[in-house]
């Protein structure tokens, strides 16, 4: 790992810049759907669903359902932003596109364009988490100064997500065998991450379990962000998700440099 | 470092599990040379430039680019060394200049040099009308051209290419040909792979023909096929019993494939005119010995022989 690291240059930013300029080439198919999400999920929570919900109470806070659900839907695309473009992306980048083969030809090391990619990925996440919590904000849902601190934990956590998506790609034969990571991994964290519901709600074996996710963390601070509220245990979901982003990075760098030369 | 040789391979290995792919072969290549690797389906010639250009892992032996150590010292050797590699690996995200500029930013070229290099090159390559068109519309001939374009980007001192012609026309070829002659009268190095043995003839100034991951032959062009198939080659179809009889009672070098011999002549005429003398009524067919004919002879003429 420490070697691997190592290998990783200033030539990385090369790597992200290119991705960074395809992305700006159809910035507008990449900008409405973050535009968009949370309006839909403002529609269908907010006065769909709402209207159902009792208040939730959560870090001693009686909230309405749309102000405890919306900070959720931001760490969930964190979450999807940052593991679809290292899935996904990567993958095609990888295996249809041959991007990596180009680049391997130049000075850069395989380190350097998993590096770049890992780094896109997070990139992403910031993108879309950043883009999503101004619009909640104009609806009010976003309580100020403290909502500054959504950028930051969304590149955070699209470290982790990102990492996992590379992982899943290094060991991924086919485009097809993704449906599996994501159906055990992603959707699991997308339901049982806290953003729908208190995970008190859940029997407490089950709530346990929903801890080990990091979208659980993820999700947590970025309410306390959003609401201005200090979520539980802040610093021990900060160490959580600090140590995940080593663990899983140092996977994914190993995982893809045997992918990439093997 | 300055003066040390281009590409030095010693011992140059590369297994994959029990199958050895490239068996310890050593091989230099000098400044200013054009060396042509050439060997069968399968004879390890991808295996050994990947090698050279840092994709693959070595098993065992070492490779010195400018005196740089490609395992030791991967992004030093690789700065000098412009890659065209087989397949087509242009980056369909982006314009054909774009491909260019993007790519120079990886050896660290400033922007404005980059662009003002893609833009010589795209002119060079006859492509200044498809700079702003999109990768997948340029036909095979065109992503060649981008593709050696791209790989002399950043002015390397070694140039690299796998098969750079296969599977184009006539023009596309002599075109590619035309821009590496240009390159080799600049006193550029090159280290290339081809099926083509008339490219081969053609470019290098020394071939190194590979088998089963071995180097089986090395030389000049001109003086392999000298001593190994002659001045001229005579072909006969189906030939009879008497005729090979009659060949091998003059004791001339030859072979015989399913339905064809090959004799070969050192001088030239000798054999074709015996032969017309003797079987005035038979087919046959005499010109001059090519690298092909070096290349059938020594990795055989039916595959089965060669695998
Ligand atoms: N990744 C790999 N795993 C296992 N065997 C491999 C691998 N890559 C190449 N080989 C084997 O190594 C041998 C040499 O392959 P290589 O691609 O170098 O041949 P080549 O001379 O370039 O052939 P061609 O003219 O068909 O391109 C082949 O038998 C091939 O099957
Ligand atoms: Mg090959």
């Amino acid at each position: 790992m420490t070697m691997r690291l190592a290998n990783v240059s200033h030539r990385a930013l090369q790597v992200w810049r290119r991705n960074a300029e395809v992305l700006l080439t159809t910035w507008h198919t990449n900008l409405l759907p973050p535009l968009l999400e949370p309006v839909f999920y403002v529609m269908a929570f907010g006065y769909g669903l709402g209207g159902l919900v009792e208040e939730v109470t959560w870090q001693g806070q009686r909230l309405g359902y749309l102000e405890f659900m919306a900070p959720g839907i931001v760490a969930v695309a964190v979450m999807f932003w940052a593991f679809f473009e290292t899935s996904y992306s990567t993958f095609v980048r990888m295996r249809y596109q041959r991007t990596f083969d180009a680049m391997l030809a130049t000075p850069l090391l395989v380190e350097d364009v998993i590096a770049g990619e890992w780094l896109w990925g997070a990139t992403k996440s910031l993108f879309a988490g950043s883009v999503m919590t101004v619009m909640l904000a104009c609806f009010g849902l976003v309580a100020w100064p403290s909502g500054l601190w959504v950028p930051l934990l969304a590149i955070l956590g699209g470290m982790i997500f990102a990492a996992m998506g590379l992982i899943v790609t290094a060991l991924s034969p086919n485009i097809e065998s993704f449906n599996l990571p994501v159906f055990l991994l992603v959707f699991p964290m997308f339901l049982f991450g806290g953003t729908f519901f208190p995970l008190e709600q859940l029997p407490p074996w089950a709530h346990n379990a929903a801890l080990a996710l990091p979208l659980t963390h993820v999700c947590s601070l970025i309410r306390g962000a959003c609401l201005g509220v200090m979520p539980p245990h802040a610093a021990a979901s900060v160490l959580y998700l600090v140590a995940a982003v080593a663990v899983l990075g140092s996977i994914a760098l190993r995982r893809m440099s045997r992918r990439l030369i093997p | 470092m300055t003066d040390a040789a281009p590409i030095v391979a010693r011992h140059l290995t590369r297994r994959y599990g029990d199958f050895t792919a490239v068996d310890g072969i050593d091989f230099t290549v000098a400044r200013g040379e054009c060396v042509a690797l050439l060997g069968p389906n399968g004879a390890g010639k991808t295996t050994t430039i990947r090698m050279v250009t840092g994709f693959c892992p070595l098993t065992d032996g070492s490779i010195h680019i400018f005196g740089r150590d490609i395992m030791r010292e991967p992004r030093e050797a690789k700065a000098r060394m412009g890659v065209c590699p087989q397949e087509d690996n242009l980056d369909p995200d982006f314009s054909a200049r774009k491909n260019l500029v993007v790519y120079a930013r990886y050896f660290g070229m400033e922007g404005r040099i980059a662009g003002a290099r893609a833009d010589q090159l795209l002119s060079e390559m006859g492509l200044a009308e498809k700079a702003r068109s999109a990768i997948p519309t340029l036909s095979g001939g065109m992503k060649r051209r981008l593709l050696l374009a791209r790989a002399l980007i950043h002015q390397p001192d070694l140039l690299v290419l796998d098969e750079p012609t296969t599977g184009l026309d006539p023009q596309a070829r002599h075109l590619i040909w035309q821009r590496v002659r240009e390159l080799k009268s600049r006193g550029g190095t090159m280290l290339l792979t081809t099926h083509y043995m008339d490219e081969a003839q053609h470019l290098a100034d020394r071939a190194i023909l590979m088998n089963q991951g071995r180097i089986v032959l090395e030389g000049r062009p001109a003086a392999l096929i000298a001593a190994e198939a002659g001045r001229e080659v005579v072909e006969v179809s189906r030939p009879d019993a008497c005729v090979v009889e009659f060949v091998r009672g003059h004791g001339w070098p030859h072979e015989a494939a399913a339905d064809r011999l090959y004799v070969y002549d050192s001088e030239g005429g000798r054999v074709a005119s015996a032969l017309a003398a003797k079987f005035p009524a038979m087919e046959r067919y005499a010109r001059p010995a090519t690298l092909e004919d070096v290349f059938l002879r020594r990795t055989g003429r039916s595959l089965d022989a060669a695998s």
